[in-house]
């Protein structure tokens, strides 16, 4: 099972993040899990520099931007 | 270009290219149609009160949004040669004076929103960025920024832009340079510092860019900041209008002239509770301006409503202690004070 995790501390953009990789997974197919992680400590531990961060597996794939669909498709499958 | 770009690569150019041109035909000729809108189709009186606020809405309104979409593609097509991971790395380990220059000249160009100030402020500080030119950066990153320029440029004209883009940065600079002689560091909420050993570790994400991947970014860009900040730069120039056809001249000139001495500070703290609207203030202040207040108050409001905010002193309280956050705005208000007394006396 993939293990999809959002960093943000809840701004705008963190929530449309969530909202694609979600679209994203669902399209893929395969079963998945999706946190979002809001605490700061937890979100400096991936060591990110700007938010909101896509982390699938416990790999940082993307950070600072809301990619499109398709390209959460990539990242994620 | 590579001889075998496909002819979908060829169509675009093209269109990019006829974009262009339309763009500087149609912002060349926005005087002539906004006066035949207000007087021949309208039927409006020339210089009626009416006429002149309807006149001066279909024209600036049309304008600043052009400039605004052209400024912030390209801004975004720029930002993505710059990613903060690369910031990080030329900043790291830079002495002070040098580094609190060039903290505050690619805070101008590296992506930032003040939602993510957190990650950034111990991406800098735990890879051994010193704390002043930290400081140098997050002053300049949101107070220098392409929405307030274009803005400045469209209303007051490239003089008052450039003024403005100088001044950010001497501000940034030396508020920068003066917090890191103010030797804070204790002032860091200490969890900053902990688990963090190592410093440097996230590698840049993403950064593997083409240009079709660019000209992305710059359109993406684009929806965003434009999509975001139209309502307020509509509106801000409707009220702008408004001023312009029926206050009447040096009406401000008492409250926001040059002789008003205590104009500058009350411009500055009147400035730090203002934030999203800073895209509907500068109309409003053009406006202000012709009815007589100084330059040196109005420069000192806009930097202080763009450069200073609650909403950002709230996040940073997550890994600076009061007193820092204290002195930050003390001292980047302190500078502003300045640029507003220095401007109101020279000019």
């Amino acid at each position: 099972m993939k293990r999809i995790q959002i960093l943000g501390t809840g701004c705008a953009k963190c929530q449309k993040l969530a909202a694609v990789a979600d679209e994203a997974a669902k399209a893929l197919g395969s079963p998945y899990e999706l946190q979002k992680v809001t605490d700061i400590k937890h979100i400096m531990s991936f060591r990110v520099m700007s938010t909101p961060a896509l982390v699938v597996d416990g790999v940082v794939k993307l950070s600072g931007r809301v990619p499109t669909v398709d390209e959460a498709k990539q990242l994620i499958g | 270009m590579p001889l075998h770009a496909s002819p979908r690569l060829y169509l675009r150019l093209l269109a990019a290219a006829l974009g262009l041109v339309a763009w500087w035909l149609l912002y060349g000729s926005l005087a002539s149609i906004a006066a035949w809108l207000t007087y021949a189709f309208a039927g409006l009186e020339r210089g009626s009160h009416l006429g002149a606020a309807v006149e001066f809405f279909v024209y600036e309104a049309p304008k600043v949004l052009l400039l605004l979409v052209l400024v912030v593609f390209g801004v975004g097509v720029v930002r993505t040669f710059f990613t903060p991971e690369r910031t990080r790395r030329l900043l790291a380990g830079r002495r002070e004076s040098v580094g609190n220059v060039l903290a505050a000249l690619l805070g101008t160009v590296t992506p930032f929103c003040s939602c993510s100030a957190v990650p950034l402020f111990i991406g800098f500080v735990t890879a051994g960025v010193p704390l002043g030119v930290t400081f140098s950066f997050l002053v300049s990153a949101p107070m220098v920024n392409e929405v307030a320029l274009v803005l400045l440029f469209g209303m007051f004209g490239w003089k008052v832009a450039a003024l403005y883009l100088g001044m950010g940065l001497a501000v940034a600079i030396v508020a920068g340079w003066t917090l890191g002689r103010l030797r804070m560091e204790r002032h860091v909420e200490p969890w900053v510092y902990e688990n963090m050993a190592g410093g440097a570790g996230a590698e840049d994400v993403g950064t593997a860019m083409n240009w079709p991947g660019r000209v992305q970014a710059g359109a993406a860009a684009v929806r965003e900041i434009v999509g975001r900040v139209w309502p307020y730069v509509l509106l801000g120039i409707a009220v702008g209008a408004g001023i312009h056809g029926y206050v009447p001249e040096n009406f401000m000139a008492a409250i926001m002239g040059r002789d008003a001495w205590w104009s500058v500070p009350l411009a500055v703290l009147l400035g730090v509770p203002m934030y999203a609207n800073a895209a509907g203030i500068i109309p409003v202040v053009q406006a202000l301006l012709g009815k007589g207040a100084a330059l040196g108050t109005v420069l000192a409001f806009m930097m202080s409503v763009i450069g200073l905010s609650l909403p950002e002193a709230i996040i940073l309280r997550q890994v600076l202690r009061p007193r820092l956050i204290a002195t930050f705005f003390g001292v980047v208000a302190a500078g502003i004070l300045l640029v507003g007394y220095l401007f109101n006396f020279l000019l």
